[in-house]
């Protein structure tokens, strides 16, 4: 008897209701977490450096959440502004320190070339979180701004293109280290001195 | 009666339903493959700040998780209602941030143990008293490398 040496074929219908189980299991466990923010380095412990007075922009947060930029009053609207006018203005007219492609004020009170530039961040314990991660984002858009025109000026691209190329992994090694290099020279045009260390000054 | 009957016109052919096993199971291995699990629950209200400046934090094995918020409804009786830390699946003050990142970076293979970064998650309603603490803290493991993990969206939204 041939007939009964045959295997019965195993019903595959309810394949796709086991499948869809697992799916919606899937689906109702999935958190496609967003995790971005603003990077920042804390000075280490032995930082101490002293400074120029001119050369500092203090910006601080007091208790009743309100911000001071030099001891004065701001709303946080302004700060990019006033913090672009700082870090621009280039007050060294001759000299090697002299900023050429600064576009401020050029004015002798205020910082002497982007290098020398330097943002004081500092806070109380009562003012509020949300507060200062809104006046962190301002300082670094200041910057990021700056940046941005240099490098279109030098690479007719902006600043944050020339970085998420760089990020993107389709990019070949060869052009890496072409982008590696515009963005080194950008860095260094408008260096990130945004310290949140106590600071001495001359 | 033929048996090979011709259907009658108006009768549509009905649908093959074969590959339908592969078109979940594709879907299905999409999900498999984006799925994070989540490794600890939130014990904290947890609403991040906004901001626009922002960098994604792309290696995931190379970041260190701190929370910080008020406790949330069902801990709000037992902890009070004052700024937390949470680290791991538990409640912690202070002094303890150091030890637990140097209990986590040591958990990390040997090469990335320098270039770890920590990731600060913290309500925006939380007090500047507490995260300065947890900064200096992290200075004194030379954990400096931090991230203040936030949305994307517009930074003057934090202030109401």
């Amino acid at each position: 008897m041939s007939k009964n040496r045959e295997l019965p074929e195993v019903n595959a219908g309810s394949m796709a209701d086991i499948a869809f189980l697992l799916l919606i299991f899937f689906l109702v466990t999935t958190t496609i977490e967003t995790d971005s923010g603003l990077n920042r380095m804390l000075p280490s412990t032995s930082e101490a450096s002293t400074i120029k007075e001119k050369n500092l922009l203090r910006v601080s947060l007091n208790s009743n959440n309100e911000l001071l930029v030099e001891n004065e009053l701001l709303d946080i609207k302004d700060l990019r502004t006033k913090t672009i006018a700082f870090l621009d203005n280039g007050g060294i007219t001759k000299g090697k320190n002299h900023c050429d492609y600064c576009k401020g004020d050029r004015n002798i009170t205020s910082s002497d070339s982007p290098q020398k530039a330097i943002v004081s961040l500092s806070n109380t314990r009562r003012a509020n979180y949300g507060m200062y991660v809104a006046v962190q984002n301002e300082l670094v858009g200041a910057y990021n701004d700056l940046r941005n025109r240099e490098a279109k000026r030098l690479y007719n691209s902006t600043y944050t293109e020339l970085m998420s190329l760089y990020n993107d992994s389709k990019q070949l090694n060869k052009e890496k280290i072409v982008l590696k290099e515009k963005i080194e020279i950008v860095r260094s045009l408008f260096p990130l001195k945004l310290s949140e260390a106590e600071i001495n000054t001359k | 009666m033929s048996k090979f009957a011709k259907k009658k016109d108006g009768e549509l052919p009905a649908v093959s339903t074969a590959s339908l096993p592969d078109i979940v199971f594709m879907l299905l291995f999409f999900f498999m493959t984006v799925t994070v699990m989540k490794d600890s629950s939130i014990m904290v209200e947890n609403t991040l700040p906004n901001a626009t400046e922002i960098k994604k934090l792309e290696k995931k094995d190379r970041v260190i998780y701190i929370f910080a918020g008020k406790p949330t409804k069902e801990y709000s009786n037992v902890y009070g209602t004052e700024t937390r830390i949470q680290l791991n699946d538990k409640f912690a003050s202070v002094e303890e941030v150091g030890s637990y990142i140097l209990a986590e970076r040591a958990k990390k293979p040997q090469e990335l143990q320098n270039v770890l970064t920590t990731a600060l998650k913290v309500d925006k309603e939380a007090n500047m008293g507490l995260i300065s603490d947890i900064k200096q803290e992290l200075r004194k493991v030379n954990a400096l490398k931090v991230n203040y993990t936030t949305f994307e969206g517009d930074a003057f939204n934090n202030l109401q």
